[in-house]
């Protein structure tokens, strides 16, 4: 059966160019990067060519450039690592609603740390408020940190806005951008958004898993959260991920080629996607529509029908994709971010995402459409009574 | 101390007369099939009403533990010091070493307990007794006998070809050999209380089949490999476990379309019962393995289980019917399903799951509800059985 995968936001099939990188950098540039002989040298030009592009497309500098183990890793170290290093200034954090759990459950646990936090609320499609956010920093306020590109419903937070009212009120206030569902989406210059701190996943841009990236403007402190060989200036730990690191830089540069157009293709399918989704019966879109959200992503409620077995629907018929919050009778994981905007509550249950990337066809989002114009009444006949 | 044999006792097996060496045999083959996924060579050797397992090389002490208290029909586990008869005084030297290695702090209380099966051994069990005795209180000064209730039982077995001196019995599971009580249908969902009823049974001896009821898309792909999961958990008592996974779909909808929704679930259950008695037949299963445990939930009040009961002409064996949840719940800690039991992965969509089902199904109301699926029903059990799918267990 064909396969139609729009699951993007949850991980990507890797370039086929990147595939070859990674194999090339696991049978060639094995070396350990801390070797003295040549295949040390191998592998840390590996490192330091990754390290350049990398550092180009951000227009920021390489020695800012850390890498991790993705995502989660990226967001743990800009928050605990920044919070640990500048908490002599002060023990207040500022985050928002509807952050990935990698930031969440971060910051709760600086707050078991002693640290205080404040949760900054949405609107209805997901927007953080500059304004409220100006007023919610303090005198003790060290670190504010809201994503670029919400993951569920795709907002794309006024990044630019968000840091300007933080760096006017003090500007030594650091301020973090979860931005792994933003790279290789938009051309994000952090320099030029005043970005302190941001976070890149590789495998959300056609690169290989375990393995992100974490920028940190040169004027920030931070203390590692790993320790061992000193490894990255100190700053993490840990013998280099070459072939992830590799395969990362590479899927960055190729998502870059074309960008534009392909982020309106992207854009165009999404178009085509809500208007149709719009159509079905008791369908919504959440979140913003237009420039507003992000590309790639979809969020769609569906009246009547519970989220997962329609995914499990749409799966026998070879389409892929995520349920907003998971479905269980025992233990309701309701999603947050579907609860700060305010999703009437049996609704809560029956959200799914839908996620594109450059390979989405329209056919594709045809035969989605049609798949859920087919499944939908013929699964609203069974509902809970 | 290291020790290369172990003297395996078993309960229940002494009582069965005639049928004696059936049971011996197939707690050979059990302990046999439970080693063989252990590190180590291991002989399991039958010799005068005794099973012996040695050891051959290296082992691992705790890993082999573990798999012979998973075997049914073990009563202990004695590690065991075997010697050849050397003459009394070699004994005697050899059972103070014992005691020397075995008691680092000499503080306790102890007793013989000599039998000689090979009576032409040159003293009698009293007399090994007290003799050997003496020796040990000439050995240690501090240790102290005590008849009654010894901190160690030292049990010296003359028997016709070896020594066995052992004092410790590490508890096995009790029970009965698989196989020797022939094979039933467990329904097993991914539950709680299924796995633990499996393994209640299969500890009588009883080899287990199980069967899953599949409905995608209400349930998905990952509830699947849970129970298969489940059932290869269970399999680690019961041996291999050939799990039948039938779709229920069809038959569940057909169901939801032409029954009072009240009556849902008492109505699929009386359909599951009579899918897996008519698998249960045709893989010469000769009874029917539930989870129920009365008034758990509505459909396992006592009229309930009467309703689904009434469809079955199998024997249905319920070994958790009279547990409560806290006690089903000790087992599945005890044999290590509960966790993968607590995934929270739906086993049945709450879609099919009546806000208020009935509590007191009346029998009769239940059939004449299911005359309403004349049509198709009977095509749709059939379909489901040939359809299913068998995944091997182990």
């Amino acid at each position: 059966m064909r396969e139609i995968y729009l699951d993007n936001s949850a991980t990507t099939r890797v370039y086929p160019e990147v595939l070859e990188a990674v194999r090339h950098a696991m049978e060639e540039d094995y070396g350990n990067t801390s070797s003295l002989h040549q295949k040390g040298l191998d592998a840390e030009r590996c490192i330091r060519q990754a390290r350049d592009t990398l550092a180009r497309l951000l227009k920021v500098q390489e020695k800012e450039l850390i890498f991790t183990s993705g995502g989660t890793e990226s967001d743990n170290l800009a928050l605990i690592g920044a919070a640990m290093a500048n908490q002599r200034a002060g023990k207040h954090l500022i985050t928002s609603a509807v952050e990935h759990a990698a930031v969440g459950a971060a910051m709760r646990f600086l707050e078991e740390q002693g640290f205080e936090l404040t949760v900054l609320p949405v609107d209805q499609y997901g927007f953080v408020s500059p304004e409220g956010l100006r007023q919610a920093i303090r005198e003790d306020t060290i670190l504010v940190s809201v994503m670029y590109v919400n993951n569920e419903i795709g907002t794309v937070e006024p990044v630019a806005e968000l840091a300007k009212a933080v760096h006017e009120a003090r500007p030594e206030i650091l301020f973090h951008a979860d931005a792994i569902q933003a790279f290789g989406k938009y051309r994000i210059y952090p320099k030029k958004l005043g970005i302190d701190m941001l976070s890149v996943s590789g495998h959300k841009i056609h690169g290989p898993k375990g393995v992100g990236f974490l920028y940190v403007d040169s004027r920030v402190k931070i203390r590692p959260i790993l320790y061992g060989g000193g490894h990255q200036n100190g700053m993490r730990s840990g013998t280099e991920n070459v072939p992830g690191v590799s395969g990362m830089a590479l899927a960055a540069e190729i998502a870059y080629r074309d960008l534009d157009e392909k982020t309106a293709r992207m854009r165009a399918l999404k178009q085509k996607f809500t208007e149709g989704v719009k159509q079905i019966e008791g369908c919504r879109i959440n979140g913003p529509e237009g420039e507003g959200g992000a590309p790639h992503i979809v969020s769609v409620s569906v009246e009547g029908v519970r989220a997962e077995v329609l995914l499990h629907a749409l799966e026998e018929k070879g389409i892929f994709v995520s349920a907003g919050s998971a479905c269980s009778s025992n233990k309701p994981a309701v999603s947050a971010t579907l609860k700060a905007i305010g999703l009437p509550r049996e609704l809560l249950d029956s959200t799914l995402r839908f996620s594109f990337c450059e390979y989405t066809t329209e056919e594709e989002i045809e035969e989605t459409l049609l798949a859920l114009k087919e499944l939908l009444p013929r699964l609203r006949l069974f509902r809970r009574k | 101390m290291t020790f290369t044999a172990f003297l395996i006792k078993y309960a229940e097996i002494g009582i069965k007369g005639k049928n004696r060496f059936l049971f011996e045999d197939a707690l050979v083959k059990q302990i046999r099939r439970a080693l063989r996924q252990t590190e180590g060579e291991f002989t399991v050797s039958k010799a005068s009403g005794r099973i012996y397992v040695e050891a051959e090389g290296d082992y691992d002490y705790e890993e082999l533990m573990e798999a012979l208290q998973r075997v049914f029909g073990i009563a202990a586990i004695c590690p065991v010091v075997q010697i050849q008869d050397q003459g009394y005084e070699d004994l005697a030297r050899q059972v103070v070493s014992y005691v020397e290695q075995m008691v680092p702090d000499k503080k306790i209380t102890f007793k013989v307990d000599a039998r000689r099966s090979n009576k032409h051994y040159p003293k009698n069990s009293m007399e090994l007794n007290a003799d050997l005795g003496e020796e040990i209180l000439k050995a240690f000064p501090e240790i102290r006998v005590d008849v009654h209730k010894p901190d160690m039982m030292l049990h010296v077995e003359i028997r016709e070809n070896v020594i066995n001196i052992y004092s410790r019995a590490i508890p096995g599971p009790g029970g009965m050999p698989v196989g020797t009580n022939g094979k039933a249908m467990l329904l097993l969902s991914g539950g709680i209380d299924s796995p633990v009823a499996g393994y209640m049974i299969a500890k009588r001896g009883v080899k287990i089949d199980a069967v899953y009821f599949h409905a995608p898309p209400y349930t998905s792909e990952r509830a699947k490999q849970k129970v298969v999961d489940l059932a290869k958990l269970v399999s680690r008592y019961s041996g291999p476990v050939n799990l039948h996974i039938v779709n229920f779909t069809d038959i569940q909808l057909y169901i939801y379309e032409k029954c009072p929704h009240e009556e849902l679930t008492i109505i699929m259950r009386r359909y599951m019962m009579r899918i897996a008695e008519e698998i249960a037949k045709q893989t010469d299963c000769l009874g029917l393995i539930t989870g129920e445990s009365i008034g758990q939930v509505a459909s396992q009040t006592v009229q309930s289980l009467a309703a689904t009961n009434a469809v079955c002409t199998m024997p249905v064996f319920r070994p958790v019917i009279g547990f409560d949840k806290q006690e089903i719940v000790d087992v599945a800690l005890k044999i290590g399903t509960y966790e993968t039991s607590v995934l929270p992965y739906e086993d049945c969509c709450t879609i099919f799951v009546a806000k208020h089902p009935v509590t007191k199904p009346n029998i009769k109301v239940i059939q004449a509800s299911e005359r309403n699926l004349e049509e198709k029903i009977e095509e749709m059990v059939r379909i489901a059985v040939e359809t299913a799918e068998t995944v091997w267990c182990k």
